[in-house]
Parts: C-alpha cells; structure tokens; sequence
C-alpha cells in the first residue's frame, strides 16, 4: 500500500506539481515550436511520451549496470545523449517497418526528440532522486503525460489567439505566446499545495 | 592514475560502438523498400505544401501519384514543363494542364453592402460566419477579414482597404486553398483565358439583392441579351459565360446596369493595314457591331464601335486586320 501510494505521488508530482514544461522549464523548444495546432501537439505528445518511458527504462540500466559498477557515474550526462538519441533512431526504424500508420503519425515528430532536454532531464532526475525501475518508469511516464497535457493545452490557446490579433502588433506571433506560455506557468504552480503520501 | 580517463574511453567507446553496430543490423533487418520514383515526383511537386490537391502537402501527392496513380494535374501550382517531366518520370502522358487563377467573386465593400449588425469578433471569416451566417446583409457577402490573405501560401491575396480581398495575378497559382477557407464562397478558382466574370454570386432575383448591396447582380440578363455571340447563359440568376464563345468584345461589362460584370485583360481594337487591305468588305460583313467602314474596293477604316471581338482578324484574307490595345492605335 505505501509502495503504492508512493507510485501515485511520483505520477501526480511529475504530471501536475512539478510539470516538466511548465515547473522545471525543460524541453521548451517542442513546447513553443509544436504547439500551433491541437492535432500536432497531440502527435508530439504521443510519441515524447512513447519515447519518454523508454528512455527513462534504458537510462536506469545504464546507470545502474555499467556506468557504476564501472565507478565512470559522472559519464552520465554524454552516456545517457547517445542512449536517447541512438533510441530514437531504434524506435523510429522499428516503427516503419512494423507500423506504418503509427510511423505515419508520429514520423515527423520522433527524429524532433532526439534533442528534446526534458527527456534528458527525466532521465538524469531519475537518478538524482534515487527511483527504483518502477518508480523510473512512473516517472517517465508521468512526466511525458504533464509534457502532453501541457502542449496540447497551450495549442488549444494557441489556436484561439491565431484568429484574434494581439494589444499591439508588436506582441503578435511569439511574444503573446511566450506571455501566455508564462501565464500558464502561473496557473500550475497552484498545484504545489497538492501534497500526497 | 589513468585508469578513470581509459575507462570512460572504454565505456563511451563501447557504448557508441554497441549503439552503432545495433543500428547498423536494424536498419538492415527493418529495411522498407521506398520507391524511388516518389522522390523523383515529389522533386518536381512545386514544394509550397499548399493542400490544395487534396493530399496531405506534396509528399502526400507524391506517393499518391506513385502509388494510387492520383492525377498529375490535380496540382494546380504545377508549372507545364514539370507536369511533362512528372509524366516521363511515370511513364504516361499528361493531358493539357490548364493554368488557373483565383478570382474574387464579390463587389460588396463597405460602400456597397451595409452591415446587418456590428461584429465584434475574433478576426476572422470562418468565425464570424459561425455567427448569424456573417455580418454582411447579404448573405453571399465577402466578409473582408482576411482568412484567404492568412491561408495563402503564396502571399497572393491582400486585404483591400474597401474590405472586400484583393488577388495579385502574379503570384496566384490557382491552388484553391483560399476557396476552400472561404465561408461564403466569394472567391472561386476560374481557367486564366476566361476574362469576363460576374462579379457576384447572389441567387437571389431583383428586389432581394438591390436592398442589400448596390452592386450585385440582379440576375436581369442585359448581358445575355446584349452578347452578340450568344456566350452567355443565366442560371440561378447569375450569368454563365461560356469561354469558348466569348470573344472578349466586353459588350456585357458595358451593358450591366449595376456594373457587376467584370474583366481582367486590357481593351482591344481592330486595326487595318491600309497597305494589304483591298476593299473586299468581308470583314464589313463580318463585323457584328457594324463598326467597319468603306466601300467596296475602298479602304476600310475602323470606327469607335470596334470592341476587339476579333472576328474580322479570322475574315480577312489578306491579314490587313490585326487585333492592338486600344490606347496604343498608330496615328
């Protein structure tokens, strides 16, 4: 029971109070560069979140049966690079081959992840925080669930300001997005008053 | 001392190495054969995604050329030349690929066409045909908030200041993309050869359109009555020109009472060689609006009448008549 309970702080914490985008500010970029439209940012969540368990599966071995048995644990960082991207290079391979509908979807936005630093984050703050392999794989999970959520939420506003012009001209396009990126910055950190376990 | 420094060397090595020899076998193992003629076609594709072939951009139009055997000519941006090298690259030939133009089909600016209520909503035309069907008092009313200039992917179409949108020739591929945007359907994409259009697509008759709009058509026909070559056709109260019978002597742009008729090309005027004309008064006859003067065996001279219809042009068999713009007839 208290394992489990712990399983639902790691996933509620990394979802809603410590967002990955919107708390921890890592992997901007696909936030503000995939974010125009609902569908898309539904793609790129989908496939950061495929990508995302993974990794934070993959990264956890590595750590744990050859960067420290080997006593190389500050390699960490460029190890875990070459995981991620050689990973993304996998999946997407894989994915042609045995799904074509799902590589269809998810075509343009895998190779994107490759240099996506909030899946080096969850996979380096897996081990800062010491997760076990579930908890790791909660993790990634949860984070790439709040990295979603966030996306397809700020698409949804995204979409709405496309049709109404900004105050002034000057803050049409990036600069009102990036204001209303901050905004719902805002707004997620009244989750950090939600404490469990 | 050495020994961390050789073994994250090893370690970095050995990992890249695993890495790059595991890709290596995937890549064989998960190997998609692609066909390369996709390449090929979607090299000569235009490039500017523009959907309006209906596929997914131009790799979308690439493999259904390749694989389903989607028509070449369904891109509309697609230059001849290149819809020939597409043809060659497929092995079939290509029909005539007929260049387009988007056109728009409203006169209703501000001045013309009164706003039935004020709107005060997101700024654009989709949105604000969601409410009340727009805020034109016609209902077939260019809305004049831009959504084609934004959908444009050639930066074709501006906004005029009259609020009614504007269409640069140049640069208009006739993709249709803005057509398909287009809540009120006020833009229609038409064949480049075709110069006269109404300028309107109200179906509405007389009194329901002239209290909402000043220059709408009425659907009254003065241009089907007034077209000496029986080109035009009213259906739904709106004129119908049939491009292969218009020879563009604009005798319809003249007569439309509110002035709804309209054309793109410039003026034309007959003009006879008095050197090669020999008084055969074919191209009198010929004449339908009676605009060629001179006897028999005289030389004949071209009056005001002339529209440029060019009738008299294919008469003459002595090529005297040729077919110059108005403004710049030879004193």
């Amino acid at each position: 029971m208290e394992q489990f309970i712990r399983i639902l702080a790691i996933l509620l914490s990394s979802i809603l109070v410590n967002n990955y985008v919107l708390s921890r500010f890592l992997g901007i970029c696909p936030f503000l560069g995939v974010s125009k439209k609902v569908p898309t940012a539904m793609g790129m969540g989908m496939a950061v979140t495929f990508v995302m368990a993974l990794a934070s599966l993959i990264t956890w071995l590595v750590q744990y049966y050859i960067l420290e048995p080997l006593g190389v644990g500050y390699m960490q960082t460029i190890a875990f690079i070459l995981v991620i991207a050689a990973l993304v290079q996998l999946v997407e391979m894989i994915l042609q081959k045995s799904s074509p509908a799902l590589y269809q979807s998810l075509g343009v936005y895998l190779p994107l992840i490759t240099t996506n630093c909030a899946v080096l984050g969850v996979a380096i703050l897996n081990i800062t925080e010491q997760y076990n392999l579930l908890e790791t794989v909660i993790n990634g999970v949860g984070a790439a669930l709040g990295f979603t959520l966030a996306i397809v939420l700020f698409a949804g506003i995204r979409e709405r300001m496309e049709l109404n012009p900004a105050p002034y001209k000057a803050l049409d396009g990036f600069p009102i997005a990036l204001i209303s990126a901050s905004l719902m910055s805002v707004a997620f950190m009244g989750f950090s008053g939600l404490a469990i376990g | 001392m050495f020994e961390p420094v050789l073994w994250s060397i090893i370690v970095l090595g050995g990992l890249g190495a695993a890495f790059g020899i595991m890709l290596g076998a995937a890549n064989k193992k998960f190997h998609v054969d692609k066909d390369e003629r996709i390449e090929q076609v979607r090299e000569l594709l235009p490039g500017a995604n523009c959907g309006g072939c209906g596929y997914p951009g131009c790799d979308g139009l690439a493999s259904a050329i390749v694989e389903s055997g989607a028509e070449i000519t369904s891109c509309a941006p697609l230059s001849k030349d290149n819809a020939v090298k597409i043809g060659e690259v497929m092995g079939i030939t290509v029909g005539d690929v007929v260049p387009k133009v988007a056109r728009i089909m409203c006169l209703g600016s501000e001045g013309n066409c009164a706003n039935k209520f004020e709107y005060d909503g997101a700024k654009d035309c989709r949105a604000a045909y969601a409410a009340a069907s727009g805020f034109k008092a016609c209902r077939f009313a260019c809305l004049g908030l831009g959504t084609c200039a934004k959908v444009c992917k050639f930066g074709a179409i501006e906004m005029g200041e009259d609020g009614i949108a504007f269409i640069d020739e140049e640069k208009c591929t006739g993709c249709g993309r803005c057509v398909e945007q287009c809540p009120q359907s006020s833009i229609a994409v038409l064949e480049r050869n075709v110069d006269v259009y109404a300028g309107c697509t109200n179906i509405d008759k007389g009194k329901a359109v002239t209290q909402n709009c000043t220059a709408g058509c009425i659907g009254c026909g003065i241009c089907a009555k007034a077209c000496p070559f029986e080109a035009i056709t009213m259906e739904n109260n709106l004129p119908v020109v049939d491009t292969e019978k218009c020879r563009s002597c604009w005798i319809c742009v003249e007569k439309c009472p509110r002035n709804c008729m309209l054309t793109t090309k410039p003026d034309k005027i007959a003009f006879i060689d008095e050197e090669n004309c020999i008084g055969c008064t074919l191209c009198k006859k010929a004449c339908p609006f009676g605009a060629i003067e001179g006897e028999l065996k005289e030389k004949h001279r071209v009056t005001e009448q002339c529209r440029g219809c060019g009738l008299c042009v294919e008469k003459c068999k002595k090529d005297a008549v040729h077919l110059i713009q108005k403004d710049t007839l030879p004193s």
